[in-house]
């Protein structure tokens, strides 16, 4: 007989893939507000969707930030590039347990598919759904889509608000069980104008916005001032804020960046450190975890949110070097009793040179 | 770098991206554009104040017209004043007709000509230089309505969260509506006092 073994925090005993008890005070039954309602520094990745139809590919993907991260980003077509939908990554990676936060951009469908959407998302056990803009068609691969942006994100911050606490939909219409969901944002206090950001969060917060995540960080003094005005506006108390970062694997990257991602501020102190290093890539990562050591020491900073865009793998280094985690262990996937129990009947059938047939193990049994 | 450029446009991008042909389009763009200077536009915004000042004064002689609307008929009238509404707002705002105006919260920067018609601030995506991700040459819209709602008494209405655009609203009269809820609430104000 196999002991199962201890739950983890954050788990839910009687299985994995179950949403967690009710907590006084949490909107949702997930991990993510946990763990940052308890004043934990939180840690957040994206996923790099695959273009595929294997659920094997998320899984592989999803295994690099084992026990590295708090939740795990599942992205809405990012780039208006087309990839695996983010409501079927989010499918997939509550099955195993792993507690993803859905992106939902506002580019590619209407109130009525995002609110479907919503709620499938919630039945299938989504906790943490980020309410973006997202890019225009021009940025992606399909540049003659039409672009729909029926609603902003401020709307939809509001729309899925509205379903959560108000049980109904944008047309008034009533809800039977609502989605207990985190609600999040993203901020870019990078870009102009400058002044505005602040307030722009402001109003997310006021649209429903819980925790947001923000665009990449490289310039930390720009950061630390928009900071300093969030604080001010006490904005810090009634939200969440993650930091956005990651690691830029060379100086020809981040200029290709600079110059071709909107909405993306890399200082030209951060390429001239990239270009004079030996080896760039490891510099870039250097880089990363010297930012995350400089926003964690900020007032009013929650957690990160490593962005690391094709050099998945050094997530958990990252996250290790730089320290953030303070010991602490996030939730990491684990076979179960059960798990264990198929596995080893599995070995025996394929490996072990047995003949049984169904009749033998009955007789076996009833002996 | 010197100061001129050509000017690069969405649809210069298009038209070097598409296939060799003899014809190609000028304008080719996700969101239509409807005008290639933003001239006019940008007048408006630096003239925000003004602006207010005069929209609060039409929008009053017009709901003192109500009992005229009325007495002809709101429907026999709205193909005149959309006609008017509809070049004069198109002129001064480059205005999309979505029937719903919020110019008066978005500091005389029309929010329906941003290539995702935000309503509720900008995106990430403004250039450092200002300009919108998708229009490389068109000043960002919210930049502008930032600027602009500075300049106005009740700028601050950019900071209220806008509902999403009603789409069964577009190509209607934002002034007749503006003008019918207003006499309605009058009336109910008039008829609560009374009793």
């Amino acid at each position: 007989m196999i002991e199962p073994r201890p739950p983890q925090t954050d788990e839910n005993p009687a299985g994995i893939h179950l949403p967690l008890d009710p907590l006084p005070g949490h909107s949702s039954r997930g991990r993510l507000e946990r763990v940052l309602r308890r004043g934990e520094f939180a840690v957040t990745a994206e996923l790099n969707p695959p273009d595929s139809a294997d659920p094997e590919d998320v899984y592989e993907r999803a295994r690099v930030f084992d026990g590295w991260v708090d939740a795990i980003n599942a992205v809405d077509a990012s780039g208006a590039n087309c990839h695996m939908s983010s409501v079927g990554i989010c499918a997939l990676l509550t099955r195993m347990g792993y507690a993803p936060v859905y992106q939902i951009s506002c580019r590619d469908r209407n109130r009525i598919a995002i609110q479907g959407d919503v709620l499938g998302a919630a039945a299938m056990g989504v906790a943490n759904i980020l309410c973006l803009t997202g890019d225009g068609v021009q940025a992606g691969d399909q540049p003659g889509a039409k672009p729909v942006f029926d609603l902003d994100c401020m709307s939809l911050l509001e729309a899925v608000r509205t379903m959560r606490d108000e049980r109904k939909f944008l047309s008034g219409r009533k809800l039977t069980t609502p989605p207990s969901v985190f609600l999040g944002a993203a901020i870019n206090p990078f870009a102009p104008p400058y002044d505005f950001r602040p307030l722009r969060l402001a109003k997310k917060i006021a649209a429903g916005a819980q925790f947001v995540q923000s665009q990449y960080c490289f310039d930390v003094p720009m950061f630390r001032d928009y900071m300093k005005r969030v604080r001010d506006l006490g904005l810090t108390e009634k939200c969440f804020v993650l930091c956005g970062v990651g690691p830029l694997a060379s100086a020809k990257t981040a200029r290709w960046i600079r110059s071709n991602v909107p909405g993306i501020h890399i200082p030209d102190p951060v390429i001239a450190r990239l270009e004079g290093a030996a080896d760039q890539k490891a510099e870039g990562k250097r880089l990363c975890i010297d930012i995350i050591n400089e926003v964690k020491e900020i007032e009013g900073v929650s957690g990160i949110h490593v962005m690391a865009y094709r050099q998945e793998e050094y997530v958990a280094e990252i996250v290790h070097e730089s320290g953030v985690l303070k010991g602490r262990k996030p939730w990491k996937r684990e076979a179960r009793a059960d798990d264990a129990m198929v596995a080893e009947r599995l070995g025996h059938i394929l490996h072990d040179d047995t003949t049984e047939r169904p009749q033998e193990i009955v007789k076996a049994a009833a002996h | 770098m010197s100061e001129r450029h050509p000017t690069v446009t969405q649809a210069t991008r298009v038209r070097q991206a598409a296939p060799k042909s003899d014809y190609k389009p000028a304008d080719v763009s996700p969101q239509r554009r409807v005008q290639r200077s933003y001239a006019v536009r940008l007048w408006s915004v630096r003239h925000s104040r003004f602006l207010e000042w005069f929209y609060e004064r039409f929008a009053s002689v017009f709901l003192m017209l109500h009992p005229l609307w009325k007495a002809i008929g709101y429907s026999r009238v709205e193909t005149p004043v959309k006609f008017v509404e509809k070049r004069v707002k198109g002129l001064m705002f480059d205005c999309r007709m979505c029937g719903q105006c919020i110019l008066s919260s978005t500091g005389m920067s029309c929010p329906m000509n941003c290539p995702k018609q935000l309503r509720n601030g900008p995106c990430g995506g403004v250039r450092a230089n200002g300009n919108c991700e998708v229009e490389p040459d068109m000043p960002c819209v919210w930049v502008k309505a930032w600027e602009g709602s500075r300049n106005m008494v009740h700028g601050d209405a950019i900071l209220n969260v806008q509902n999403p655009v009603d789409q069964s609203l577009r190509e209607t009269s934002a002034w007749l509506r503006v003008t019918a809820r207003a006499a309605a609430e009058r009336e109910n104000a008039k008829s609560s006092e009374a009793a």
